[in-house]
Parts: structure tokens; C-alpha cells; sequence
């Protein structure tokens, strides 16, 4: 971060960059409209105008930030819990989410570009460079020749809650490997195609490679909600559906038949 | 705030002064989360949203005023009875908004 740009520019460039950044705000009591931009480890930038305050400030930001939260904060005039004195609001700015789609055939085109409108960061991976090229997937960020577990144990590390596995290849000799490599991880979902035969022998499979009852049950197999979708980009639909509905715990029915408010 | 970045780099390049609106906190049913943003040109061009299209046009008129006064303020939009023809939102919920001129 350059000391000559304002905030907003330090702020506007760590977004494009993809560099994880929480931005707070005092939006009620003194200072109101005064800033402080909190990197996952930098120093921050800018002053909420009393440094006890910007120091506890920047703490719960880094906390806000590693778990992709955003919301209202209420502090003492210089940072004491449970007091209402002011008021800051803590934005995150986290990189994109991510999906990994294994297998590249003519699912995942359709299915990185439903993921590519929903926000995702997608790499598409398959160890057969003849069918992984970057020209038949240019929607993908990343095009990656490799065997699956052979890049989760690259990059496994790094996925979280938010981020996604798809697995397509629906070919026991990828799927297995790709299927334990992924429960290794933290991801938020792993859906694996097939048909219910396809799903029922590699349920097998996996049980002989030791997957237990709660590595079985993380996972979404046959992958995708019952909408009844045919062509790849409907199926895209069904998968990316799933995801959402996982993600906020619903169960998916039509809101026609459902009470409640309809936003989570 | 992040799709609103091409239109707020091209409006400040131009010397507009700009507002930028965000959801801060919400109560019940509410279309956008905390963090939705949507900024308004001092010409009145409007980028991104903060509801369902429920309460832009009001924002928008307070956005304005708020380059006019150049004072930041909280704005409380609530349900409102779709009837009575007045701001606010009809799923039910409440949402407040941080409103503030592009100055830092």
C-alpha cells in the first residue's frame, strides 16, 4: 500500500488484486465516517480517531475478515466490549471462492460458466491434456493437466468453507482418489456425477479406500438437485442450486410450498 | 463495493463528486446482505443497488443531498405497506444504510 493514495485507492486496488482486505467504518458516534483498512497481517491504514479503539478495531477485523464476515460493530469510545459509544461497521473484502471442477468434458464448460456468473474462481482440472486445454474451457481462470489428488495436495491447503469441489470425470480410477483427496480438505461441498449405478459402485470403492460414514456423508452423490435437468447447462443449474442450498441449510423446495421469509 | 469500481474510478477521473450508499445492519427479511453498496454521481447516475429496486429511487435522493450538505448519516428503510405508495420494503424486513460523499 502507497502512502500517497487515499484510502479508497489502497482499498480499490487490494479488491482488484484479490488481496483478502476488511474495510471499518464508524458509522454512528464521533468521528463518524473515519476508516481503517485491515490487511490479513499488515499494519492498517487510516484512524477510527483513538488508537485503543483502532487496535481492537483491527483485531476484530482480521477475525471478520478470516471467517468472510460482514456486519455492525458497537464499541466503547476507545474500544471497550459492550459498550454502544460507537458504532463500526466491518466489511470484508474476501477473494472470490473457489471451485474445482475434475473432469474436463462438455458438463464442465457449462458448469464453470454458471459458477463464473455466481462469482466463483474456477479451475478445471483432468490429467488428459489432449481434453484440459484452455481453448475449450476459456471461461475456466484456470486450465490444470494434472491428476486431482495431485493438485488438492498442492493447493488443499488453502480451500475453506466457502470453496467447492465438482467432480465429473464419473471414471472410478479418477473419481476414487479425487473423492478422498477432497474430504482431506476443508471445502464447504463435494458433488461427484454419475449415474445411481455409478454412485453405488464407487460408494464401494470408496469404503474399501477407507472412507468412513462422515466422509460418505459429505458428500453430494449423484451430484445436483431433482430438477429433472437434461442438457449440461440445465444440469449446471441443478449443481449450482445444490450448492447454494447447502450453504444456507435449506432444503431446496419450490418457495410455492414453503413458508417464511425467503431470504436467508 | 467491488462492482461498483469501474463506474466510481470513471466518475471520479471525470471530477464527479459521488455518494456511496452501503447496507450496514438488517433486521428480518431483508434482499441484500450488509454490504451491498450503490453509489450516485453528483449528475444523479446511479450504480449497483441495495434492495430489491425497493428503495434506490429514495436513496438516490439521499445520496444527493447528502453531497449537497456534504454530511455522512444513517438511513433506515422498513416495511412498508405496498398500498400506501411509501418508501420502503415489502418482504418485511428493515435495512439501514451508511450513506457518505467519496472523500477518503
Amino acid at each position: 500500500m502507497s502512502a500517497e493514495q487515499s484510502l479508497f485507492e489502497q482499498l480499490r486496488d487490494a479488491i482488484r488484486a484479490e488481496v483478502p482486505v476488511a474495510l471499518a467504518t464508524v458509522v454512528e458516534g464521533s468521528f463518524t465516517g473515519a476508516k481503517l483498512i485491515v490487511g490479513r497481517d499488515a499494519e492498517s491504514e487510516g484512524t477510527l480517531g483513538n488508537p485503543d479503539l483502532d487496535r481492537v478495531v483491527t483485531r476484530d477485523a482480521r477475525g471478520e475478515l478470516a471467517a468472510g464476515r460482514t456486519g455492525m460493530r458497537h464499541y466503547g469510545l476507545h474500544g471497550e466490549a459492550r459498550e454502544e459509544a460507537v458504532s463500526v461497521f466491518i466489511e470484508s473484502f474476501a477473494p472470490p471462492p473457489a471451485m474445482l471442477i475434475f473432469g474436463a468434458v462438455d458438463f464442465t464448460a457449462a458448469l464453470a460458466r454458471v459458477a463464473k456468473v455466481l462469482g466463483y474462481r474456477v479451475t478445471v482440472c483432468d490429467a488428459r491434456a489432449v481434453f484440459a486445454t484452455k481453448s475449450r474451457f476459456p471461461m475456466a481462470d484456470e486450465v490444470v493437466v494434472d491428476w486431482p489428488d495431485r493438485l488438492l495436495a498442492a493447493v488443499g491447503g488453502e480451500l475453506g468453507e466457502r470453496d467447492v469441489v465438482c467432480i465429473l470425470t464419473h471414471d472410478a480410477k479418477f473419481d476414487v482418489p479425487a473423492v478422498v483427496a477432497s474430504l482431506a480438505t476443508d471445502v464447504g461441498y463435494i458433488g461427484i456425477m454419475g449415474s445411481r449405478r455409478t454412485h453405488d459402485d464407487r460408494t464401494k470403492r470408496l469404503v474399501e479406500a477407507g472412507v468412513d460414514e462422515a466422509g460418505l456423508a459429505r458428500l453430494r452423490s449423484p451430484i445436483g438437485l431433482d430438477i429433472g435437468a437434461r442438457t449440461p447447462e440445465e444440469t449446471a443449474v441443478s449443481i449450482t442450486a445444490e450448492i447454494i442450498a447447502r450453504r444456507t441449510g435449506r432444503d431446496a423446495r419450490s418457495l410455492t410450498v414453503t413458508e417464511g421469509p425467503i431470504h436467508p | 463495493m467491488k462492482e461498483l469500481l469501474d463506474d466510481l474510478d470513471r466518475w471520479r477521473s471525470a471530477g464527479m463528486a459521488v455518494a456511496v450508499a452501503r447496507v450496514v445492519d438488517l433486521e428480518g427479511s431483508a434482499p441484500r446482505a450488509a454490504g451491498a453498496a450503490m453509489a450516485v454521481s453528483e449528475h444523479g447516475e446511479v450504480s449497483g443497488s441495495v434492495s430489491g429496486g425497493c428503495v434506490e429511487g429514495a436513496v438516490v435522493v439521499e445520496a444527493l443531498d447528502v453531497l449537497a450538505k456534504g454530511e455522512r448519516r444513517l438511513v433506515t428503510f422498513g416495511y412498508s405497506d405496498d398500498e400506501a405508495f411509501e418508501v420502503g420494503l415489502t418482504c418485511g424486513g428493515t435495512i439501514h444504510l451508511f450513506i457518505e460523499p467519496l472523500d477518503w
